[in-house]
């Protein structure tokens, strides 16, 4: 994932607050956490800045499929293992019986299941790195030694 | 629910659904149960040479070569139903024929091990429940049997480990490359150098004796801390992968030696096809034996009437294969002798063997499109269910006419 300071080079660098963000700086860390688009810049959208913006549009292709916490599952590496399903803290606790033991999960509590050897993320919002008190949990990516799932 | 063939572990918690006879979406299933579950894509056809023909007539023909052989050979059925099997045995016995699976070029060696109780042993439900400390040696089991880290040894919250991978388990990997079980295992991983398996056991065994460990080009103090660690075990388990077996086949007992000196541990064998300790069983509960018999007066085990042996010596003129895929999996020096015999194949699927052999006889799939029972690699007898109807015959059905035939 490209770092604030790369998205930042790309930019105008006006700080016309056009955005809405007081500093072209700002706009670069609101658009790292996808909460900006890239079209909210007006100025980067005039030919003059058209390289510095096909730069910036690959530079977040990768994030473009990211759930509401940032997730992203790349399917194409992931072999349904399910270390994800039981290391997950949410799965265990919403699943003791199921999921928390090694076992399929036997509700739709949880995060993680995984359909035709694929792991699928549902219930995004129950995550721990979702909301007010969100922490930056690795529960999920610590276990899958493919580097399957991501967050941006 | 239904039970996954895929590989050893034999989940039994998978859910499937079914659309106009076919399976249309596998639940829970790694991504090696679920290419398995939903079956293959090229069907093996009934035939004789290029003939297509009549399953009953491929029946009738592989009879007659098996009746008209002179030495021939049953391999394979580790992916056959432990019904299947015996009727394999049978059939061998009938035709003092040589019977011989993939165990022979594989885990037979500490299977046997096992049925002969001189390693201690646990089932994995014991493992999920009590175990402290796992050690993956020589397996790869992330990529092997994917669902073993999960399901039973090292994720799961057990009885009497209830904070799990966290706090309660230590999963330690000892191989010569750094596999994605050992990336799991992360501050645990010994790297030892190749063949190396036996000299870090006795150095792991002076270690756990009191004496200074020596290995050449190791770091002493990275086995005294494995040591530590282990004496420390309440519950331990040492799951033996292919790499360790190959490693030190001719010298298996060493282990055993080590499991002597780690009164907690237990030893359980990696196995990849589903039934293949099945096949073990029923044969070591028929002859003493796990694999490589000829039958005759009396059946007689030797390495020779292994698979590899035979084909390399070309003592055998005929052989009938279910199940495996030995042009695919024996090295091509070996295999080529299958040129110069009668192959007859009983599979669900086109395989390389299927393709040079003289007589084709397409099966069901075996926990998919025809129940049974198998055994799980702990030695748990695991029913299976059929969930599919294919109208193909199942393994046993296939032998058992065979047998009638013969």
């Amino acid at each position: 994932m490209p770092t604030v300071m790369e998205l930042y080079q790309l930019l105008p660098k006006t700080n016309c607050k056009k955005c809405g963000e007081s500093t072209c700086m700002a706009f670069a860390v609101e658009l790292l956490s996808r909460k900006k688009k890239i079209q909210d810049c007006t100025p980067i959208l005039e030919d003059k800045f058209k390289n510095q913006r096909e730069k910036l549009e690959s530079l977040l292709l990768p994030s473009e499929g990211a759930g509401e916490t940032g997730m992203i599952v790349h399917t194409e590496l992931c072999t349904g293992c399910g270390n994800c399903v039981v290391a997950c803290p949410v799965d265990v606790a919403n699943d003791p019986g199921g999921a928390a033991i090694g076992c399929a999960p036997t509700n739709d509590k949880v995060i993680f299941k995984v359909v035709d050897g694929k792991v699928i993320a549902s219930n995004i919002r129950e995550c721990r790195r979702f909301g007010k008190n969100r922490v930056l949990c690795y529960a999920c990516i610590d276990p899958c030694p493919t580097g399957a799932i991501e967050f941006v | 629910m239904v039970t996954c063939t895929g590989c050893a572990l034999l989940c039994d918690d998978i859910e499937v659904i079914v659309e106009a006879g076919r399976i249309k979406e596998t639940k829970n299933t790694c991504l090696r149960g679920a290419g398995r579950i939903k079956g293959c894509v090229n069907r093996l056809v009934p035939s004789i040479g290029e003939q297509r023909v009549d399953v009953g007539n491929c029946i009738e023909k592989a009879a007659e070569i098996l009746k008209n052989a002179e030495s021939p050979m049953l391999f394979g059925f580790d992916n056959s139903t432990s019904g299947a099997q015996v009727k394999a045995v049978q059939l061998a016995n009938k035709l003092d024929a040589i019977i011989d699976d993939t165990s022979s070029f594989c885990q037979g060696i500490m299977v046997e091990k096992v049925l002969r109780q001189e390693f201690r042993t646990c089932s994995l439900d014991d493992i999920r429940n009590k175990a402290d400390v796992i050690i993956y040696w020589g397996s790869d089991a992330q990529d092997s049997q994917p669902r073993h880290l999960s399901r039973f040894s090292y994720f799961p919250r057990g009885e009497e480990r209830q904070r799990g991978y966290e706090e309660d388990r230590t999963a330690i990997a000892i191989d010569v490359r750094e596999s994605n079980t050992a990336k799991i295992c992360k501050g645990h991983f010994y790297r030892i150098p190749l063949k190396g398996d036996r000299r870090f056991i006795l150095a792991l065994m002076d270690a756990l004796s009191g004496r200074v460990p020596k290995f050449d080009g190791y770091d002493v103090q990275k086995i005294l801390e494995l040591s530590g660690i282990l004496k420390k075990a309440k519950f331990g388990a040492i799951f033996a992968g292919i790499g360790l077996t190959y490693s030190i086949k001719d010298d298996a007992g060493i282990l055993a030696d080590l499991g002597r000196m780690l009164p907690n541990f237990h030893i359980m064998p990696m196995i990849g096809h589903y039934n293949m300790r099945g096949f073990n069983e029923n044969l070591f509960r028929e002859t003493g034996f796990v694999n490589s018999v000829k039958f005759g007066s009396e059946p007689v085990h030797d390495n020779r009437y292994s698979i590899a042996e035979t084909l390399r010596e070309k003592s055998i003129d005929v052989l009938l294969v279910a199940g495996s895929d030995p042009l695919l999996s024996l090295p091509r020096s070996i295999a080529k002798s299958l040129a110069g015999m009668q192959v007859v194949c009983i599979d669900p699927c086109v395989t390389l063997t299927s393709k040079i052999s003289a007589v084709n006889i397409p099966a069901a799939v075996s926990g998919v499109e025809c129940g049974g029972t198998a055994v799980r690699m702990d030695g748990k007898k695991v029913e299976l269910s059929a969930c599919v109807e294919s109208g193909f015959l199942g393994d046993e059905e296939i032998l058992g006419r065979i047998m009638e035939a013969v």
